[in-house]
């Protein structure tokens, strides 16, 4: 039989090289890098120790309003995010329908605009202008026009949350379209037999089958929740969020950012980032939780 | 026999005419950047996108025609910058991916549990909380603005790599082993065999993974510098300044960035879907 260096028992480990490659250079390394990174003053030519001084300085309200915007973003996005895209699948599976796929196709597109086209969008509908067209829209309901991107961080987080909403919607519905075909026919039949009303079908068969679904749409958005920070960059010029007014848009990127990349404070922006990772891996851990995801009889 | 919970027609019309008012509400904002895109750019900053925007009147293309001549046709580079990204980091991602997923789906080998531990690890970690460490890193390889700075550290994906490995597993060993049985070495029962088997798993990789670079913003933005470097929307974001004349050329480049994606979705939408479905729940 003929042999080469791609053959025999080192066959395997020369498949999964670039993995092995790509992860201590680009993630190990990384990774390590930014701990020990944290604990250090980074000036170029005198790096040097200073212990847990960057996260002392984290203790500032500016890093409390990212953490807190971050936190209201991810909660809010879930909040929207899970319960409409479910509706919306369980409607568009029912058969029978010939538009189904037409109108999954439409509420996909959103997803294909990028972030940066996507904010422009936003901040020209929701100019600060009377005759912008939302402020023109909500003037007959007795609502005076204003300049939606430099208000209050209520408006700011609208217009996040509302950004997010129009650009993941067809993608949770395709998650959630695909989780309720792997739900078997019989189920509902069984329960129509049995007498049961659409409700209950709704709460007593789909959703409980529709939970592994439901956690992996929560883990996805509760990583992506906390790590947005483009939208704020896009939707307040580019200056991290950091350039809207009173932080309104800050998240725990942006403030990465304006500290390591515009503030040249590299170690501190690593504290940033390993809070960061704390916080996520938390509230995954205890979502994972509330699921019963850990439980062994599931 | 009419299955039990077949609904009833009106109903059926009910649900259709709720998705058409909504699938309208989300198709509004690109109908909007599509007509604002036939506006002076002036009129945009000062009034946003107004009533009379939306109404399909006095269209001039010209703005669009501006769009490749000004600043030398700057435009034309970004798109140029963004396809190189595009084509290049698929291609190699493709290639390292498959075979990783091939690897690991189709042998048993010691560490074989550990890298895929690791894979799930390396899921489990934002890559925002990386950018500083990676940006250091770049400096010393001496990659910042640079096509390979961008492409490197993100060409290997676990996500790629676990769709890959799912549907290696389902297709029969039989083939690795008449592969071997033919004399062919590991590496050719992978390159003339399975790669062609594989052919729909990279067809779903090549579109999302081409939809993901091309819209890629936070690591194009840090690693290029120079204007004539920027990718697509490392460039338009440069233009979304209130101040100087640049309104026309990021609402008309703002489409023309869109548009190509949304004909792409449309001739490739099964596999856009196939590759979210099952890359996503199986992963």
């Amino acid at each position: 039989m003929r042999r080469s260096i791609g053959s025999g028992r080192f066959a395997p480990y020369l498949f999964v090289l670039p993995f092995i490659v790509s992860f201590l250079a680009f993630y190990l390394y990384p990774l390590v890098s930014t701990v020990i990174m944290s604990f250090q003053e980074i000036i170029p030519g005198q790096t040097h120790f200073i212990g847990l001084l960057n996260y002392r300085r984290l203790l500032n309200p500016v890093m409390y309003t990212a953490i807190w915007n971050s936190f209201r973003y991810t909660v809010l996005t879930i909040a929207v995010l899970i319960p409409i895209p479910i509706l919306f699948a369980v409607l568009l599976n029912s058969p029978g329908n010939p538009l189904s796929t037409v109108f999954r196709g439409a509420l996909f597109i959103p997803t294909l605009v990028s972030v940066v086209v996507a904010g422009t969008i936003i901040r020209l509908l929701f100019a600060g202008s009377q005759l912008a067209i939302v402020n023109s829209l909500l003037l007959p309901l007795g609502i005076k026009a204003k300049d939606w991107l430099v208000g209050n961080s209520a408006q700011a987080m609208l217009l996040l949350v509302g950004m997010a909403t129009w650009r993941w919607t067809g993608v949770n519905i395709i998650y959630f379209l695909s989780g309720l075909q792997n739900i078997p026919r019989e189920l509902y039949e069984a329960a129509s037999i049995d007498g049961a009303s659409a409700w209950y079908r709704l709460f007593r068969v789909t959703l409980p089958l529709l939970k592994p679904t439901i956690i992996f749409v929560t883990t996805i958005s509760v990583f992506g929740g906390f790590a947005m920070f483009e939208e704020s960059y896009i939707l307040w010029s580019g200056n991290s969020g950091g350039g809207s007014p009173n932080n309104v848009g800050l998240t725990m990127v942006g403030y990465i950012y304006m500290k390591g990349f515009q503030g040249g404070a590299m170690g501190l922006g690593s504290a940033i980032g390993l809070i960061l990772l704390l916080i996520v891996l938390a509230v995954s851990i205890l979502q994972l939780n509330l699921f019963g995801f850990f439980k062994r009889d599931e | 026999m009419r299955s039990l919970h077949t609904t009833t027609l009106r109903t059926q019309i009910l649900i259709s005419a709720f998705f058409i008012v909504i699938c309208l509400g989300f198709l509004f904002p690109i109908y909007s950047l599509i007509l604002a895109s036939f506006r002076p750019g002036r009129d945009l900053i000062r009034f946003g996108i107004t009533a009379k925007t939306l109404v399909p009147k006095d269209l001039t293309l010209s703005f669009l025609i501006n769009l490749f001549t000004t600043k030398n046709g700057i435009y034309l580079v970004w798109f140029r910058n963004s396809m190189i990204i595009v084509i290049v980091q698929n291609v190699l991602s493709l290639l390292f991916c498959s075979m990783v997923g091939y690897g690991l789906g189709v042998y048993e080998f010691k560490g074989k549990k550990l890298i895929l531990s690791l894979m799930l690890l390396v899921m489990m970690v934002p890559l925002q909380i990386l950018i500083l460490p990676l940006y250091r890193l770049l400096i010393t390889m001496k990659s910042m603005n640079t096509f390979q700075g961008i492409m490197f550290p993100f060409i290997v994906s676990p996500f790629a790599i676990f769709f890959f490995r799912q549907y290696v597993i389902a297709v029969p060993m039989d083939f690795v082993d008449a592969g071997r049985i033919d004399g062919l070495s590991e590496g050719g029962i992978y390159f003339r065999i399975m790669a062609p088997l594989m052919a729909p798993a990279f067809g779903a990789m090549a579109i999302l993974g081409a939809l993901q670079s091309w819209n890629n913003f936070l690591w194009p933005l840090i690693v290029m510098r120079t204007g004539d470097m920027f990718t697509l929307p490392v460039g338009l974001a440069t233009l979304l300044t209130p101040y100087g004349n640049n309104y026309d050329m990021l609402i008309s480049g703002s489409v023309m960035a869109t548009i190509p994606i949304i004909i792409i979705f449309f001739i490739f939408q099964r596999y856009f879907i196939a590759g979210l479905t099952t890359g996503g729940i199986k992963g």
